[in-house]
């Protein structure tokens, strides 16, 4: 739709000659442009759009399956958008009990909420209602490990780094708003599962110190369970989050737009420039395809697999209560907090009590855990001294210490999600809830270590099969038997294009530990902070390995002709396998 | 460079110890057409394939436009795996995946198929501004500064700043304000304790079964059975509702998330604590349900151990030692509540709890 390429119109003729000075009022609209109609160009003589959406179309964009995760997040956040509008029409937000009349019969005259009410109408007596409930919850599921799976994609690969850190930052942000949306959103139907999760969620702000009681009291506007939280979670939920989630994640999009996307290490790939397929038609194609390959396949798990049956849950009430009781999968990390910390650590304080065996696992866990994810772009940065602009991604391998850094936290992250389902664990392994409760107390701690070092361990080691792949070149699996009898596996070099890919890479060096001293034999501070920076740089890069360099291949190759076939023309060079 | 990957140029620098300290980026590999790009029938094979996918698209639109108003909404169908589900459900749920899928697949064949597959580059170029712009950015605020007379009417500054800083103050006041109540005492309040004035003022209140509303007689509970208890006051408390005009059901549910309460018996032998024996009446004793970590109803009752556990953070309560916690994340025992049997026999709860129920508070 390019009309700024359209050349004036032709020459004025008859009256109009006279007034030669006149601009042009109506150029004649060349081939390309009569194409797209007339509704481009009106378009553009009010917006001026042509110019940049002739660029921002033309933009190249790399290709990988792991660019595909924040995609998945953006387009299951859309559908939750659209099936939540949807949701709204029938879905009525209110604590008020009345008794049930729907078509359900075995819950026909319990008394209940309306929220409770409205979601089984929406279950059983819209038309379509469940898909629509069903695909909105799966897609939120989804929405959230996508979020997850992404932000590891981006943390394993280096993208946060400058100049990304602010995009980092609000994808942080983002992800904690996608977890609370989620709970929000699965307290809403007001069913004896969440329902309890609520009552739990009052007991955290009751352990605030000094002033939890009221906290409480002002979140539920009086006792627990009130009439208050549901369409106060439910303001929260289609509006206030939303439109943040919305407005961060245009942002989002918006700086990925400025930056370019990162790409994957490879020939050609430089970090200044990108290589890839230009939005139109390729991505249009494939992006929108993918929209539409995600909502079908969301609803078509929807169609195939309950989520939430509240109907089964029945409506709350706070005395009875099931066994089992989880949170959706996301939750179960903090839950998990709550079960692993230990009672000791509430302590009375004269008349007062201090909660904390609540307040760390409840209050303090998310905000530390986010705020941690959120600063470790600048902690890097700080630890390597690297203000360059990346743009190529790292290869994991290639950044052991973040890699292993990385592991370590989903391991912990793990043993914690794990003890949010220790009641289900000692259900189906036959263990003692106790026992297994223990064993992560002690995982929580030990676990994040063994993983931290056996991942750093496992990434040099990959470094080094990266050297000797490049040094000695691809195992081809046909044996050479020398006159005197010797076996040898002939080994083929790399071409250079896939050689390039593993050796592209630098290598940070740890900076120097310095004196404490000054130059006048002074303790001095300045140098004691240099000196803890360079203790963390060493630990960052004191085991690198360095990418082979030309003369260590001529050098390998020049070893490996003691032992070299015969023929020199061979098109293959061999080597010993190990030096 | 030679398909060896290495040039005998590199190999007899290296002898002359001239070789670079890092290779050369070979620039990117050439291209490798596809079928479709150079064979017109695997071209055409595509395009059918893709409009078949979007022809599939098509027809499972029409199929849920039709299911929606032909698939009775109650009927239920058998599909392998997942064993008896909704039909309509089922129906709706697969045409509209495969209307949506089939347009996704398809665009996607579409692309990889048909659409170009050479390699575009783009240049970066460096996200700052150049000096200059920076320069005349932060000019243009000085500037603007200036022209609008900031640095030296001290009188606007630090009033402006004083308005700016105060403005927002009666908007938070107005949600702080308003949300409360701030009656929070009634934390420690609960229907177990005795009415002091109305017509049931200073009667035993009954302890009444779960959600049946009956009364329970002591011999009705035998050793190792449990009882989930609510109080009689509960039905005053509805009573009271309707006479003043109130909703029934108004606050039934905040009363009943603090009054709820576990029964059980056991041999009066079994009790390691004293009070926890005294308390109750022949063996059978009544503690709050409402968990003291975070307020879970305490529900399962093990009988060989005489343990209660809370199910969602698995705190356990021996019954036999009044209740203290003797695993899991929850610090104090539960509350036990007084108990004996009036006059019918019946069990009842002379007087209320003797601190608040529920999780901990920092007043508490």
């Amino acid at each position: 739709m390019s009309t700024a390429a359209a050349p004036r119109g032709a020459a004025p003729r008859g009256a109009a000659a006279l007034r030669t000075d006149d601009p042009a009022v109506r150029p004649e609209p060349t081939g390309t442009v009569k194409k797209l109609g007339g509704l481009a160009g009106w378009v553009d003589d009010r917006t001026g759009v042509a110019k940049g959406a002739g660029h921002m179309l033309k933009k190249v964009f790399p290709d990988h399956w792991s660019f595909m995760l924040g995609e998945i997040a953006m387009y299951s956040m859309i559908i939750c958008l659209l099936t939540g509008v949807f949701l709204t029409f029938w879905f009525v937000p209110s604590m008020g009990e009345v008794p049930y009349d729907g078509s359900y019969i075995p819950l026909q005259g319990v008394q209940m909420s309306e929220a409770y009410k409205t979601t089984l109408d929406i279950s059983f007596d819209i038309r379509g209602g469940l898909l629509i409930r069903q695909i909105h919850h799966w897609a939120a599921l989804m929405f959230v490990v996508a979020v997850m799976v992404h932000m590891f994609r981006v943390f394993f690969t280096g993208a946060f780094r400058k100049p990304r850190e602010i995009n980092w930052v609000i994808g942080t942000v983002l992800s904690l708003l996608s977890i609370v949306e989620g709970f929000a959103g699965y307290s809403l139907p007001d069913d004896l599962l969440s329902g309890t999760g609520i009552r739990a969620a009052e007991g955290f702000m009751q352990s605030i110190p000094i002033v939890g009681s009221y906290v409480a009291y002002f979140l539920f506007g009086g006792p627990f369970p009130g009439e208050a939280i549901i369409p106060r979670f439910y303001t929260a939920h289609v509006l206030i989050i939303p439109a943040i989630l919305i407005g961060l994640f245009t942002a989002h999009l918006l700086l990925v737009m400025v930056h370019k996307h990162t790409q994957y290490p490879g020939p050609g790939r430089t970090n200044s420039n990108v290589v890839g397929f230009p939005l139109m038609p390729v991505y249009m194609a494939k992006a929108g395809g993918f929209f539409f390959i995600v909502f079908g396949a969301i609803a078509l798990v929807s169609a195939l697999f309950t989520i939430n049956p509240i109907w089964a849950y029945g409506p709350y009430d706070p005395s009875p209560v099931t066994a089992g009781s989880q949170p959706d999968w996301y939750m179960l990390f903090a839950d998990g907090g709550l079960r692993l910390l230990p009672g000791w650590l509430e302590i009375p304080i004269f008349k007062w009590t201090l909660s904390l065996n609540v307040a760390i696992g409840a209050l303090l866990l998310i905000p530390v855990m986010y705020t941690l994810i959120g600063i470790y772009p600048f902690l890097e940065a700080w630890v390597t001294g690297d203000k360059r602009e990346h743009h190529l991604l790292d290869r994991p391998r290639n950044a052991p210490v973040r890699t292993a850094l990385g592991a370590a936290f989903i391991a912990e992250y793990f043993v914690l999600a794990m003890a949010g389902v220790n009641d289900i664990l000692a259900i189906k392994f036959h263990l003692a809830i106790n026992s297994i409760t223990r064993a992560l107390q002690l995982l929580f701690f030990v676990l994040p270590v063994i993983v931290f070092w056996v991942t750093k361990r496992l990434c040099l080691s990959l470094q080094r099969a990266d050297r000797n792949l490049v040094l000695h070149g691809r195992e081809t699996g046909n044996i050479y038997r020398s006159a005197d009898g010797e076996f040898t596996e002939i080994h083929e070099p790399l071409d250079p294009y896939r050689r390039w890919t593993l050796v592209q890479h630098e290598v940070g060096t740890p900076l120097a530990l310095g004196s404490t001293k000054d130059a006048n034999g002074v303790e001095s501070p300045l140098s004691k902070k240099a000196r803890r920076r360079a203790r963390w740089s060493q630990f960052y890069f004191r085991d690198s390995v360095a990418p082979v360099t030309p003369a260590e291949l001529a050098a390998a190759h020049h070893h490996g002709e003691h032992d070299a076939l015969p023929s020199a023309e061979s098109a293959t060079h061999v080597g010993p396998s190990e030096h | 460079m030679s398909e060896h990957g290495t040039t005998h140029d590199e190999v007899s620098r290296a002898a002359t110890g001239t070789l670079p300290q890092r290779f050369d980026d070979p620039g990117l590999p050439p291209h490798v057409p596809r079928q479709a790009d150079h064979d017109e029938s695997a071209a055409k094979r595509a395009e059918r394939q893709v409009a078949v996918m979007f022809g599939l698209s098509i027809v499972s639109t029409v199929a849920f436009l039709v299911a929606y108003f032909a698939v009775d909404q109650r009927s239920t169908v058998f599909f392998p795996g997942i064993g008896s589900t909704n039909a309509y459900h089922l129906v709706l749920g697969v045409t509209l995946a495969l209307s949506l899928l089939m347009i996704g697949l398809g665009a996607v064949h579409w692309a990889k198929t048909l659409m170009p597959d050479h390699e575009v580059v783009e240049e970066r170029h460096p996200l700052r501004s150049s000096d200059e712009d920076r320069e005349h950015a932060v000019a243009t605020i000085l500037d603007g500064g200036d022209a609008a007379q900031l640095p030296r009417r001290n009188m606007i500054k630090y009033s402006l700043g004083g308005a700016l800083g105060l403005f927002s103050l009666p908007l938070v006041l107005q949600v702080a304000g308003s949300l409360g109540p701030t009656n929070v005492s009634e934390l420690a309040e609960t229907l177990w304790d005795i009415p002091t004035e109305g017509k049931h003022a200073g009667k035993p209140i009954r302890l009444m079964r779960d959600p049946q509303n009956t009364p329970i007689k002591a011999e009705e509970v035998a050793i190792g059975s449990v009882f989930h208890v609510l109080p009689e006051s509960l039905d005053w408390h509805k009573e009271e509702n309707v006479e003043a005009g109130r909703a029934e059901w108004k606050g039934v549910l905040d009363e009943k998330a603090k009054a709820a309460v576990i029964l059980v018996r056991l041999d009066p032998k079994d009790f390691v604590s004293t009070k926890a024996r005294d308390w109750g009446y022949q063996g059978i004793v009544a503690y709050s349900k409402i968990c003291t970590h975070v307020g879970c109803p305490v529900g399962l009752y093990e009988q060989k151990t005489h343990n209660l556990l809370c199910p969602c953070h698995q705190s356990t309560f021996d019954v036999t030692r009044d209740c203290e916690v003797v695993f899991g994340p929850a610090k104090r025992a539960l509350p036990q509540l007084k108990i004996t049997v009036d006059a019918d026999g019946y069990l009842v709860a002379p007087e209320g709890f003797k601190e608040p129920v529920g999780p901990s508070y920092w007043e508490r």
